[in-house]
C-alpha cells in the first residue's frame, strides 16, 4: 500500500497479543507450580506456555514481516521500530546493571565488612571470627565447600575472541548488505551465527568444568551466585541473539532487506553488539579483576 | 489477516464488535479505556483491603483479622494500589491523551500497546490468587525485604512472577509512549511546544525503562536465593540483605516519581485552563521535571537511613534528597503564579487540582522532615512515614488522576458529568482524606510503628478518627463511579469541542466525543 503523505500505519485488530498473554500466563503459572514442589505438573504446563509464546512470536513476526515486505512501512514506522529496539536494549542494560551492582557491592562492601573492615571490626571479630575477606569468596559460611575460580586466560579469553570476531563478521555482513553484495552478506551472517553457537558450546563446556573440576556451583556463596547469574543471563541473551540472527539469515536467503530498508537486520545486530559489550564487561569484572 | 492488512486502507475502520473489540484492539482510545477501568477496579480492590486494615485499627486489641492476614493485607494493598491503580491510571490517561495532544493518529506501536495492557490482568491474577494458596499471600510489606520475604509460603514464586509480568507491561508501555512522542508529533510541534502533560510522561517513561528492569533483577535474585541456593542476600555466603534494599530502592525511588510526574503534568494542564491564563514558566516546569527525574536516581538510600550505612553515605543521600525540594518548589510556585490574577473558576477538576496543591505540599514538607538523617532515625518505620507517603500518593497522585478524569471525561464521552455530584465527591473526598491521614502524623510522632495490627491505648483516639475518616473516603468513591457512569450514559448536557472556556491544545480541536481515530491528517501547529 502506498502511503499517503504524513499518514502512519495503524494495524488492524490483532489476536497475537492475547495469544502472547495466554502463553505468558500459562508459562509463569507452570513455573510457579514447579517451584512450589509440584514439578510433575509444573514443568509440562511451563512447556505448554513456552510453546504458546513461541507460536505467538512466530505468528506476530510473520504478520509484521509480511507487512514489511509488502511495503506497508514508511520511514516514520521504521524510525519507531528502531527507537523502540534501542530503548529495549537500554532496559536490558539496566537489568544487567542490577547484577553487576550486586557483584560490585559484594566485592566493595559486603565481603570486606564481614571481614571486619572499617566500622565493622566487631562484625569480623565476634560474628565471623577468622574470616578473611578475599575475592573470590564464598563467604564466612564457606558455602558450597572449597572451590577454584576459572582463570581469565584460558577458556574465557578464547570465548572473548570468538564473540569479538563474531562482532566483526556481523559488521562485514552489514556493510555487504549496504553495498548490495548478497553473497558476502549471507556468508558474514552465517559466520556470525556459527561463532555464536561455538561460543555457546564453549560456555556449556565451561559450566560443565566449573561443576566437575572446580567445584564452582551456583551455591558457592556470593562468588558462585554472581558468576553463574551474570554469565548465565549473558548466555541466555546469546541464545536469543543467535535465534534472531538465524531468522535474519533465513530472511536474507529469501532475498529480504534492501540497502536502505533492513530494520530487522539492524535490530538483531544492535542486540548482538550489546551482548558483546556485556561479555567484555563480564570478562573484565568477573574473570580478570 | 496478515495478507489483508496490506491491501486495506487502515485508517478508516471503526471498532470491531463485542468482546473482540476489547481483546484484539489496536486503538489507543480503547486501550486507554481498558487501562482506566482496570485501574478503577484495582482502586476498589486495594481500597477494600484498606478498609479492613482501618477496621482492624479502629480500636486497640485484636479486633477483626489475625496478624498474619493483616500483614498480607498491608502488603497486597500497597502492590495493588501502586502497580494496579495508580500506574495503570496514568498509562490509561497517556494512551487516551498523548495521540490527541500531539496530533497523532494513534500510538506508534498499537499491537504492543494492546499487549502492554492485557498482561496486567494476568499479573494481578497471579498476585491475588496467592490469598487462596497454602501460607496465604505475601506478608513482608510491599518492599519485599529479605530475609523476611523468603519465609513466604507457596505464594513466593507467584509474587515474583507477577512483578516480572507487571514490569514487562510497564516497560512496553513506556517504550510505546517515548516512540509516539518522539515520532508522531504534528508538524511544527517542537519539543518545547509540547503540552506539559506530554513532557512529564516522556520523562516518566524514561524512568520506567531505567528502573523496572532493576526491580526485575532484584526479585530474580530473591527467587534464586530461595529456590536455587544463591546467596545474594545471605551473609553466610558473603552476600548482604542490605544489598537487596539498595537494589530495591534504586528502583523504588524513581518509582515514586513515576507515580507523581504524570500527576504534575495533569495539574499543569488543569490549573491554566481554569485560571484562563497560560502556564507560568513553561520551560522552567520542563527543566524542573527533568531535574527531579535526574535527582531521583541519586537519593535512593534515604529509605534506609537506619540500616547502618557509613556516615558519608548518610550525608550524601540527605543532601541530594533535600535538593529535590528545589525543582519541586519551582513547580509549586509556578502553579501559584499561573493562578495569580487569573479569571479563576472552580469546576471539579480545578477543585481537585487546588486540593492537590495544598495537600501534596504537606506531603512534600513531611518528606523534608524525613530527609533529615537524625530526625529520620526517630520517624523511621513509624506511622509518620505512612502519613507522609499517603499524603503524596492519595491527595497527590490519586487526586491528580481524578482531576484528569473530570477534566477530560467530557472530551471522551461528549457529555458533561453531573457537577453537583462531582463536587459532592470532591468535598467528601478532600475532607475525609485529611481526617484519615492527618492524625497519622500525630500517632507516628508519638511512636506508633507501622505494619503492626495492634497498638497501646494512648493511640486509640486518633486511630479511631483515622478509621472513621477512611470509611467516609471509601464510601465517597462510589459517588465517583456513579458520576462517571452517569456521564458515559448521557450526563447533564452535550458539550462542544472546546468543553472548557479556557482550554488550549490540540485535544480540544477534535470533536466531542473524540472520534475513534484521532488525527488522520496531522494538524498544523504554529
Amino acid at each position: 500500500m502506498a502511503q499517503a503523505e504524513g499518514s502512519y500505519y495503524v494495524p488492524h485488530e490483532s489476536y497475537w497479543p492475547v495469544v502472547g498473554t495466554i502463553g505468558m500466563f500459562v508459562a509463569v503459572l507452570g513455573a510457579s507450580i514447579w517451584l512450589i514442589g509440584m514439578g510433575h505438573v509444573g514443568v509440562p504446563v511451563t512447556l505448554v506456555g513456552a510453546a504458546i509464546i513461541l507460536f505467538m512470536v512466530w505468528g506476530w513476526f510473520r504478520d509484521v514481516i509480511n507487512e514489511s515486505v509488502s511495503g506497508t512501512f514508511g520511514a516514520l514506522e521504521d524510525k519507531s521500530f528502531r527507537q523502540s529496539m534501542a530503548w529495549f536494549i537500554v532496559s536490558e542494560v539496566f537489568f544487567f546493571g542490577a547484577f553487576f551492582g550486586a557483584l560490585f557491592y559484594a566485592r566493595m562492601f559486603s565481603v570486606p565488612w564481614l571481614g571486619g573492615e572499617g566500622a565493622n571490626f566487631f562484625t569480623g571479630l565476634l560474628l565471623w571470627e577468622g574470616f578473611e575477606a578475599t575475592w573470590p569468596s564464598h563467604g564466612p559460611g564457606e558455602l558450597g565447600g572449597d572451590f577454584r575460580a576459572i582463570g581469565a586466560w584460558g577458556l574465557p579469553a578464547i570465548m572473548t575472541a570468538i564473540l569479538l570476531t563474531s562482532g566483526v563478521t556481523l559488521t562485514i555482513a552489514h556493510h555487504a548488505l549496504k553495498d548490495g553484495r548478497r553473497r558476502l552478506l549471507n556468508w558474514g551472517l552465517f559466520a556470525t551465527v556459527a561463532l555464536g553457537l561455538l561460543f555457546l558450546c564453549f560456555q556449556a563446556y565451561e559450566f560443565y568444568l566449573a561443576y566437575t573440576e572446580y567445584n564452582l556451583r551456583l551455591e558457592t556463596g556470593i562468588f558462585g551466585s554472581t558468576f553463574f547469574m551474570l554469565t548465565g543471563f549473558h548466555g541466555l541473551h546469546v541464545i536469543l541473539g543467535t535465534l534472531m540472527l538465524i531468522v535474519v539469515l533465513g530472511r536474507c536467503l529469501k532475498g529480504h532487506f534492501t540497502a536502505d530498508n533492513h530494520f530487522a537486520f539492524e535490530a538483531a545486530a544492535w542486540y548482538w553488539h550489546f551482548v558483546d559489550v556485556v561479555w567484555v564487561l563480564l570478562f573484565i569484572f568477573v574473570y580478570m579483576i | 489477516m496478515e495478507s489483508t492488512t496490506a491491501t486495506h486502507d487502515d485508517h478508516y475502520h471503526g471498532p470491531a464488535s463485542g468482546i473482540r473489540r476489547w481483546l484484539f484492539t489496536t486503538n489507543h482510545k480503547d486501550i486507554g479505556t481498558l487501562y482506566l477501568w482496570f485501574s478503577l477496579i484495582m482502586f476498589f480492590v486495594g481500597g477494600a483491603m484498606a478498609m479492613v486494615i482501618r477496621a482492624e485499627l479502629i480500636a486497640p486489641g485484636m479486633n477483626l483479622v489475625d496478624p498474619m492476614f493483616y500483614n498480607q493485607l498491608i502488603t497486597v494493598h500497597a502492590l495493588v494500589m501502586i502497580f494496579g491503580a495508580v500506574m495503570p491510571a496514568f498509562v490509561g490517561l497517556a494512551n487516551w491523551m498523548v495521540p490527541m495532544m500531539i496530533g497523532a493518529p494513534d500510538m506508534a506501536l498499537p499491537r504492543m500497546n494492546n499487549w502492554s495492557f492485557w498482561i496486567l490482568p494476568i499479573g494481578f491474577t497471579l498476585l491475588l490468587m496467592t490469598f487462596f494458596l497454602p501460607g496465604g499471600a505475601p506478608a513482608s510489606g510491599w518492599t519485599i525485604y529479605p530475609p523476611l520475604v523468603l519465609q513466604t509460603g507457596d505464594a513466593f514464586p507467584f509474587l515474583v512472577f507477577s512483578i516480572h509480568v507487571l514490569g514487562i507491561s510497564s516497560i512496553m508501555g513506556a517504550m510505546n509512549i517515548i516512540v509516539t512522542i518522539m515520532n508522531l508529533r504534528a508538524p511544527g510541534m517542537g519539543l518545547l511546544k509540547m503540552p506539559i502533560f506530554i513532557w512529564t510522561w516522556l520523562i516518566t517513561a524514561y524512568l520506567l525503562i531505567a528502573v523496572m528492569p532493576v526491580l526485575a533483577g532484584a526479585v530474580t535474585m530473591l527467587l534464586t536465593d530461595k529456590y536455587f541456593g544463591t546467596s545474594f542476600f545471605d551473609a553466610a555466603g558473603g552476600g548482604d540483605p542490605v544489598l537487596f534494599q539498595h537494589i530495591f530502592w534504586f528502583f523504588g525511588h524513581p518509582e515514586v516519581y513515576i507515580m507523581i510526574l504524570p500527576a504534575f503534568g495533569i495539574i499543569s494542564e488543569v490549573i491554566p485552563t481554569f485560571s484562563r491564563k497560560r502556564l507560568f514558566g513553561y520551560e522552567a516546569m520542563v527543566y524542573a521535571t527533568a531535574a527531579i527525574a535526574f535527582l531521583s536516581f541519586i537519593v535512593w538510600a534515604h529509605h534506609m537511613f537506619t540500616v547502618g550505612m557509613p556516615i558519608g553515605g548518610l550525608l550524601f543521600f540527605m543532601f541530594t534528597t533535600m535538593l529535590i525540594a528545589v525543582p519541586t518548589g519551582v513547580k509549586i510556585f509556578n502553579w501559584v503564579a499561573t493562578m495569580w490574577r487569573g479569571a479563576m473558576t472552580f469546576e471539579t477538576p480545578m477543585l481537585f487540582a487546588l486540593a492537590f496543591l495544598f495537600l501534596f505540599t504537606i506531603g512534600g514538607f513531611s518528606g523534608l522532615m524525613l530527609a533529615i538523617v537524625p530526625a529520620d532515625f526517630q520517624y523511621h518505620d513509624s506511622y509518620f512515614v505512612v502519613a507522609h507517603f499517603h499524603y503524596v500518593l492519595v491527595p497527590g497522585s490519586v487526586f491528580a488522576i481524578m482531576a484528569g478524569v473530570y477534566y477530560w471525561l467530557p472530551k471522551w464521552t461528549g457529555n458533561m458529568y453531573n457537577e453537583f455530584w462531582a463536587k459532592t465527591h470532591f468535598w467528601l473526598t478532600a475532607i475525609s482524606v485529611n481526617i484519615t491521614f492527618f492524625p497519622q502524623h500525630f500517632v507516628g510522632l508519638a511512636g506508633m510503628p507501622r505494619r503492626i495490627p495492634d497498638y497501646p491505648v494512648q493511640f486509640a483516639d486518633w486511630n479511631m478518627v483515622s478509621s472513621l475518616g477512611s470509611f467516609v473516603f471509601g464510601i465517597s468513591q462510589l459517588i465517583f463511579v456513579a458520576v462517571i457512569i452517569g456521564c458515559i450514559r448521557g450526563g447533564t448536557r452535550k458539550v462542544d469541542d472546546r468543553v472548557w472556556e479556557g482550554s488550549h491544545g490540540l485535544e480540544w480541536t477534535l470533536p466531542s466525543p473524540a472520534p475513534y481515530h484521532s488525527f488522520d491528517k496531522p494538524p498544523e501547529v504554529r
